[in-house]
């Protein structure tokens, strides 16, 4: 580092000082004769007002001076102003540049300035010069001030204020720099300034005018270093800033001085960010941008194909936007263009599926990405093949497990997996809706698979936070039958059967398919829209919570809607399954108590209370406008899930992880019991060996019977071996 | 989120479905302004709020010059009427960490929490319930502290030391790049730095002293206590405790716009190793 610094400056020095001399009669000169070649310069305007101003001062420079000055800018002249954008000026031309800059400004400024007392100024400079933090903040003041002062040194006779206003514009973009810029400019600079401050202390009028040319030179060139990183140097930055001040005229310049310094840098690299890897890197935005033009362009596009085919989908299309209303006058929802968004993608998938009614669930959070839900009822019988399918997976499934047992003569295992309790036909119970999920909107809709009781009982068990990857797996203590789709499958059933409310009196149940479902005797579990409904006053809505009733029916412990009796199902297929009963029934109870839980549309308030915490809270959206508020209901058992009504109109959403709510922090489900040995018994006790008299009398009783001698004798050493 | 811009913020930490409505979103900027009049405050924070069971906490932050200093903090109930909440001591916190659940939304509210106490009477020991009463105000002061301290965030570069000390705003702050806002050591406590000290010189070695002066969230306990998450394209950064559910801090890389808001319950989620 010494080194070359060592090496840098002399050879700046060479350079500068064959043209600091030129320079700092220039720029004594440009003030008098305001030059064609700087005309592109704003400063130059000033340039007959400083004409005069020398007037009242005896011109610093010798009339000499001027040729040289053409000289220089002749050949200068015409590249000047464009490579001040993009790479450093030639070296005299910039330095001219810059104290022209700096002539303007101190004209203007010694203005306004010339009445005020001398010492206010010097104070103030001192002032800021010890409360100039690093010592290189010091050293680098230092140098600033002899580059101005030898500047000012040929003005000498003109106005000593005009110094000091000027060191104050300097120091204000040191003091900058070292803020904004500190990592990338002080580290190159820490070592260099300590040679500066050394013509400081020789005050020798004589040696001065040198000594101090060497320091002006020793800063000019260290400010023309040019930064490794960014190509650029400080020296050519100000005179950009500064230009920039002269060109826009702010109103205080010295206040916004950070931004300027930093647009004019911004300047230099917007070319440079044009490179292909930061293209790569945006890819990402501009692919869902593209997605997401589909969705607004998919109206226009969608031709007349089925006329039939889209009155329906545009029937079975919900007023997201409605709903999204009045849950923002409930202080829930996504922002306003999120949930368009979401609205034009529900048109997508009616568009696309024949679906019969369609509803935005909800939105449940992820930890990579979050699963935006939509429930759908397709038309009658067109979801049958897919149902049909998924059966045969699952038939696959069993007959693996059953593969695995072994033809061997030895006792088989007689543990059997409990009968697994089939899963509920689509369109009933927990699977009377088809969910759909996406990432977001404008990505592709992806179809839920039906849940199965087992994994509704498992998912119970278990809290786990939602990855935003469908296929990942779940790793949890019960083994979760199944993927990430199924674990948001089951708790989408479980959410929808706690929370989803209406008002009472929207629903009724409906006359002949309830009969039908009587022989269940879960109750009636089908419903329909009273037409009748007139709507409920607001305020009861809040006040009593027996106006909200479930409309969707309640999970038992078994994880089905309607009851399933395991045992009956298991007489009534094979004669195996019989002797599987009655261990079944050593175990187990006879008869298992079936399940029940509370019919559909039972009003909310019959729910059960969580540890003295309410399982719901309603309010008022407003209570500023009470008259025209509408109804919310939050639900406390699953966080996240919300209910408005304004009286005749009423939509449930849930947004939040999908998790339930409990007081208590979540504990493991216990492991499951030891299995117990079997009890000692006849079976497995075995009687005592013969003795030597049993033997013996056995001996007599069969020499009754004459058998031969040499069988005794085996047996006597059968004994001995026993013992 | 900055009182100044919480349209925008508000906007912007929408994803999680925490909104306000239009009413209270009014009533915000009416009142917060004036609280920073009359508490004299360079800027005001809308916190978050805290859900009751029978009505919800709005709490605001007042921050001085110093933007580590402590803060001061109130609530309001209806978002027009704000008082002031006592500091935080270590006290409270032993003291309501027994409470559990849900708060009520009354701010005067007591929780009875009986406590099997020993005392020692000669050789006997008896043991008594004595019934503590804790305000809910306490509580909440100490739940508001604690998930300040833990999850209150802010990126690299948004703040800065000056020398003498206090910490300030980076004008000069434009946003982190894309690549920065996608990690988690780009983010930082929005509080005193606690585990900094004890770190060793040589991973203290590339730190920028004017700008890596806090807690980066890389280090925090348990691993994966954040969920980071790109949204609409790459315009918009979400950060979302896992500790504490529900809150959200959002940021636009390449521009100013980042704040946190807290909408929860106030609990914290202990469960959290069983769940990921």
């Amino acid at each position: 580092m010494e080194d070359s610094t060592a090496l840098a400056p002399e050879k700046e020095n060479q350079e500068s000082r064959e043209e600091g001399r030129p320079w700092d009669e220039m720029t004594a000169a440009s003030t008098q004769d305001p030059q064609p070649g700087l005309s592109e310069h704003p400063e130059s305007e000033q340039g007959p007002d400083t004409g005069p101003q020398p007037g009242t001062s005896p011109p610093g420079s010798p009339p000499g001076s001027s040729p040289p000055v053409h000289d220089l800018q002749g050949p200068g002249a015409s590249p000047c102003a464009p490579p001040r954008e993009t790479s450093p000026p030639p070296l005299a031309l910039s330095g001219q540049h810059l104290a022209a800059q700096w002539r303007s400004d101190k004209t203007a400024r010694a203005i306004p300035e010339a009445g005020t007392p001398h010492p206010d100024h010097l104070q103030q400079s001192s002032d800021e010069g010890e409360s100039m933090p690093h010592q290189t903040g010091q050293s680098k003041w230092y140098a600033f001030q002899q580059l101005q002062q030898t500047d000012g040194h040929l003005y000498e006779p003109r106005d000593a204020n005009c110094n000091n206003s000027k060191q104050e514009d300097l120091r204000c973009d040191i003091s900058q720099e070292e803020n904004s810029d500190s990592k990338r400019h002080l580290g190159e600079r820490e070592p260099e300034p300590e040679p500066e401050p050394e013509p400081e202390p020789e005050p020798e009028p004589e040696a001065a005018p040198s000594m101090l040319e060497i320091a002006v030179q020793n800063a000019k060139a260290y400010l023309l270093k040019t930064s490794s990183k960014s190509g650029l140097n400080l020296y050519d930055h100000l005179s950009n800033m500064l230009t920039r001040i002269l060109d826009e005229h702010p109103e205080n310049a010295v206040d916004i001085i950070e931004n300027i310094s930093q647009d004019v840098k911004m300047s230099h690299f917007s070319k440079k960010l044009d490179t292909l890897q930061n293209e790569n890197e945006m890819l990402p935005t501009y692919e869902i941008a593209e997605k997401q033009k589909a969705l607004f362009l998919q109206g226009n596009l969608e031709g007349a194909d089925q006329e039939l085919e889209d009155e329906m989908a545009e029937y079975s299309l919900p007023n997201v936007m409605e709903s999204a209303f009045y849950f923002e006058q409930a202080g829930v929802g996504l922002g306003t263009d999120e949930i368009y968004r979401i609205c034009l993608a529900l048109k997508q998938l009616t568009d696309t599926h024949p679906i019969q009614r369609c509803r935005f669930w909800g939105k449940i959070l992820g930890l990579e990405m979050n699963y935006i839900v939509a429930e759908v009822e397709f038309h009658e019988g067109e979801d049958e093949e897919e149902v049909e399918e998924e059966d045969v997976t699952e038939e696959r499934d069993n007959g693996e497990s059953e593969g695995e047992e072994d033809e061997d003569e030895l006792p088989r295992s007689l543990y059997k997996a409990p009968q697994p309790i089939p899963k509920e036909e689509s369109r009933t119970g927990a699977n009377r809706y088809i969910y759909f999920v996406c990432n977001e909107p404008g990505r592709p809709w992806v179809k839920l698979p039906s849940v199965t009781p087992a994994q509704i009982v498992i998912a119970r068990k278990i809290k786990k936070f939602f990855t935003g990857r469908l296929d990942s797996p779940i790793i949890s203590y019960p083994p979760f039958p199944g993927n990430e789709s199924n674990y948001l499958r089951a708790q989408i059933a479980r959410i929808s059967a706690g929370t989803h409310v209406s008002p009472l009196g929207f629903y009724q149940f409906g006359e002949e398919e309830g009969e039908e479902e009587e022989e269940v005797e879960s109750g009636r579990d089908n419903f329909e829209e009273n037409p009748d409904f007139e709507g409920i006053q607001v305020v009861d809505l809040v006040e009593s919570l027996s106006n909200w009733v479930h409309h969707v029916q309640h999970i038992l412990p078994q994880g089905r809607c309607n009851w399933f009796n395991p045992i009956q199902k298991s007489e009534e297929e094979e004669e195996e399954d019989d002797e599987e009963k009655e261990e079944e029934k050593g175990e187990e109870p006879d008869y298992i108590e079936q399940e029940v839980g509370p019919p559909l549309l039972t009003p909310i308030s019959e729910d059960l209370e969580i540890q003295n915490t309410p399982p719901w809270t309603t309010r008022l959206s407003s209570n500023l406008i009470p008259q025209y508020a509408v109804a919310v209901l939050r639900s406390n058992l699953w966080p996240g899930a919300y209910a408005f009504c304004n009286g005749k109109k009423f939509e449930n959403l849930y947004i939040g992880w999908g998790h339930k709510y409990s007081p208590d922090s979540y504990a493991p489900p216990v492991p499951p019991p030891a299995c117990q040995e079997y009890p000692n018994g006849p079976e497995i006790t075995e009687a005592d060996d013969p003795s030597v008299e049993e033997e013996q009398a056995f001996r007599t009783a069969q020499e009754a019977a004459a058998l031969p001698a040499e069988e005794s004798e085996e047996t006597e050493e059968d004994e001995d071996d026993y013992d | 989120m900055d009182a100044d811009s919480l349209l925008l913020s508000l906007e912007l930490a929408s994803g999680s479905g925490q909104g306000l409505s239009p009413d209270r979103r009014a009533s915000l900027l009416t009142s917060l302004l004036l609280v920073k009049r009359d508490y004299r405050y360079s800027r005001v924070l809308f916190w978050g709020r805290i859900l009751g069971l029978v009505a919800d906490y709005y709490i605001a932050q007042g921050l001085s010059e110093d933007h580590l200093a402590p803060r001061k903090t109130l609530y309001s109930l209806n978002c027009m009427e704000w008082s002031l909440l006592p500091p935080a001591t270590e006290e409270m916190m032993t003291q309501t960490s027994v409470v559990k659940g849900r708060f009520m939304g009354d701010p005067s509210h007591e929780y009875e929490y009986t406590e099997l106490q020993k005392t020692n009477d000669g050789d006997k020991v008896f043991e008594e319930e004595i019934v503590i009463r804790i305000k809910e105000e306490t509580r909440l002061v100490s739940i508001i502290d604690q998930i300040d301290k833990a999850v209150a965030i802010i990126p690299r570069g948004a703040l800065f030391k000056s020398p003498f000390g206090p910490t300030h705003v980076n004008r000069t702050f434009e946003g982190l790049t894309l690549s920065e806002a996608k990690k988690l050591s780009s983010y930082f406590h929005f509080r005193e730095p606690v585990d900094l000290k004890n770190k060793t010189l040589l991973e203290k070695a590339d730190l920028d002293p004017s700008l890596d002066f806090m807690d980066s969230l890389e280090h925090d306990i348990p691993k994966g206590s954040w969920s980071i998450q790109m949204e609409r394209g790459n315009a918009l950064v979400v950060l979302r405790s896992l500790l504490w559910p529900g809150l959200t801090f959002y940021h636009a890389p390449g521009t100013k716009n980042c704040g946190y808001i807290y909408v929860g319950t106030g609990e914290k989620n202990m469960d959290l190793p069983f769940m990921l």
